[in-house]
């Protein structure tokens, strides 16, 4: 019971608990795993539209010269070439290279930043940042000052428009402020689906307002963190805690093309000294040849019965209608389409070596 | 709460069972597909092995978790329910009929001693919150 006295609970905790939907410990917030079912928010968010709560995400706002205020050192990514109203993904390493978090960074202004980063990880991050920037810059943690509901789904758009009519204009990983129920909001087309969608930032005491009026339109319907999670392993993200920790590096988690090395960050020296050396393990997808779905910590075999690697998330695709999922595996033992198994040493599933985006169909771009 | 059938004899482990002469017929219970979500896999026994009473009979898998079903009682499996194997969303669309998993010669009618009636099954999920 005492635990459940320390889970912080989003702006939407009553509107989940009226719609019935199953509450779980989430990174230290009482969260939604699943609605009516999970497979049916899944079809619904493929198919049509559906509304998440993401209140739990941690929101910094900086003001400051990116360089000069040692911003841009703290990411893998260059924030001097962003242009403005665009978001970028990107990570925060240590100095060993192993990711501190994954997040979003968002220009406002030339000198005027809006990060989003994990809801576990959300007061080491800021912490983080605040020790790496000097006092030409001003940091603002407003994690609890905005709620964040991410609609996603082909019909996103649709309803978007109904709110919002300029929204059409709004290009992938682009963002701007517009007037939403009488609110000024940051709206991004951004997503953790693989469909289309949008992340709207809305004041923390509004945002109930918010997702009533959502889910008063035909065909929006709420999907709770465990659909979230089958729809982001099809479209082949990571998941801070699973493919990305302190000891895994973004080079090891395939996410190289997120890592610019012509600037300077925390973190740089490693990696380039563990590009040099080669890796040791490399996060590959795995998809089952049954229904049979690989599952977080079990262990990959190679055809030799040899052990290479462990699973670090896993489901069911609804998409493929087989085990999917991703983990580490020992560099020198993989190739595509290679045979594989996962399980345990008692009963090991035979699967194949793939990328580690199943689902490439998806309404993102259009 | 969960649907419970009154004909039928229940485990701690949430299975049922439905004798008839020396026949049983084994499921899992409403309050387990309830609990388990959608289920998305299920590994069902050979024909013709036998099974203890208590004994892993079957695994099934959800979107949320993998377990084992645990056979009611003793005896010879004769059928399953072969048509779960490709589409097993059919235990949660209907646990106590379509969604029944395998048949069993029994070899120990006593052991339905050992199982819970409906009734008490009913006070059993209360009980255990």
């Amino acid at each position: 019971m005492t635990t459940e006295a320390i889970l912080k609970k989003t702006p939407l905790y009553e509107q989940h608990v009226a719609l019935k939907a199953r509450m779980v410990p989430f990174g230290g917030w009482e969260m939604p795993v699943q609605y009516e079912g999970i497979l049916a928010e899944y079809q619904h968010t493929r198919r049509a539209v559906t509304v998440f709560d993401i209140s739990h995400m941690g929101e910094f706002l900086i003001e400051g010269d990116c360089v000069n205020s040692g911003l841009d050192r703290i990411f893998t990514m260059s924030l001097v070439d962003m242009p403005i109203r665009t978001a970028k993904y990107g990570m925060m390493l240590n100095e060993h290279g192993g990711t501190i978090d994954d997040c979003l960074v968002f220009r406002i202004l030339e000198n005027k930043w809006f990060i989003v980063v994990n809801g576990a990880t959300a007061s080491k991050d800021a912490h983080h940042i605040q020790r790496h920037i000097n006092e030409t810059a001003q940091f603002h943690d407003a994690t609890f000052e905005i709620g964040k509901i991410d609609i996603q789904g082909p019909l996103s758009r649709d309803i978007m428009k109904k709110l919002i009519p300029d929204i059409v204009n709004l290009d992938y990983f682009a963002f701007d402020y517009f007037d939403l129920l009488g609110k000024n909001v940051l709206v991004s087309r951004t997503g953790y689906t693989g469909e289309l969608g949008y992340e709207i930032f809305y004041p923390w005491q509004d945002t109930a307002i918010l997702w009533d009026e959502l889910l008063k339109f035909e065909n929006v319907k709420p999907a709770g963190l465990g659909a979230r999670d089958i729809l982001r392993l099809e479209a082949g993200y990571s998941l801070y805690g699973h493919e990305l920790s302190e000891d895994i590096t973004p080079l090891e988690a395939g996410l190289s093309r997120f890592v610019d090395f012509n600037k300077e960050f925390i973190g740089k020296k490693a990696l380039l000294k563990q590009k040099q050396e080669g890796l040791n393990q490399k996060l590959v997808g795995l998809m089952s040849e049954s229904r049979k779905s690989p599952r977080e910590g079990q262990i990959i075999y190679s055809q030799t019965q040899k052990e290479i690697g462990r699973v670090s998330s896993g489901t069911f695709s609804p998409y493929l209608n087989k085990g999917i999922g991703v983990g580490f595996v020992v560099t020198q033992e993989w190739t595509l389409g290679q045979k594989i198994y996962f399980g345990s040493p008692e009963n090991q599933v035979p699967a194949q070596v793939t990328g580690r985006a199943f689902y490439k169909q998806g309404s993102i771009k259009s | 709460m969960s649907d419970i059938e009154d004909q039928l004899l229940y485990t701690k482990d949430h299975e049922w069972v439905n004798i008839d002469g020396d026949t049983a017929t084994i499921g899992i219970s409403d309050y387990a597909q309830e609990q388990l979500g959608d289920i998305t896999y299920i590994e069902l026994p050979s024909e013709s092995d036998d099974v203890e009473q208590f004994e892993q009979l079957a695994s099934i898998e959800s979107v949320k978790a993998a377990s084992d079903i645990f056979s009611p009682m003793s005896g010879k499996i004769i059928e399953t329910n072969s048509e779960l194997e490709s589409n097993p969303g059919i235990i949660n669309k209907s646990c106590y009929e379509k969604g029944w998993i395998a048949r069993i010669e029994i070899s120990d009618p006593d052991e339905k001693n050992n199982l819970m009636t409906a009734e008490e099954y009913r006070e059993f999920l209360i009980s255990s919150g």
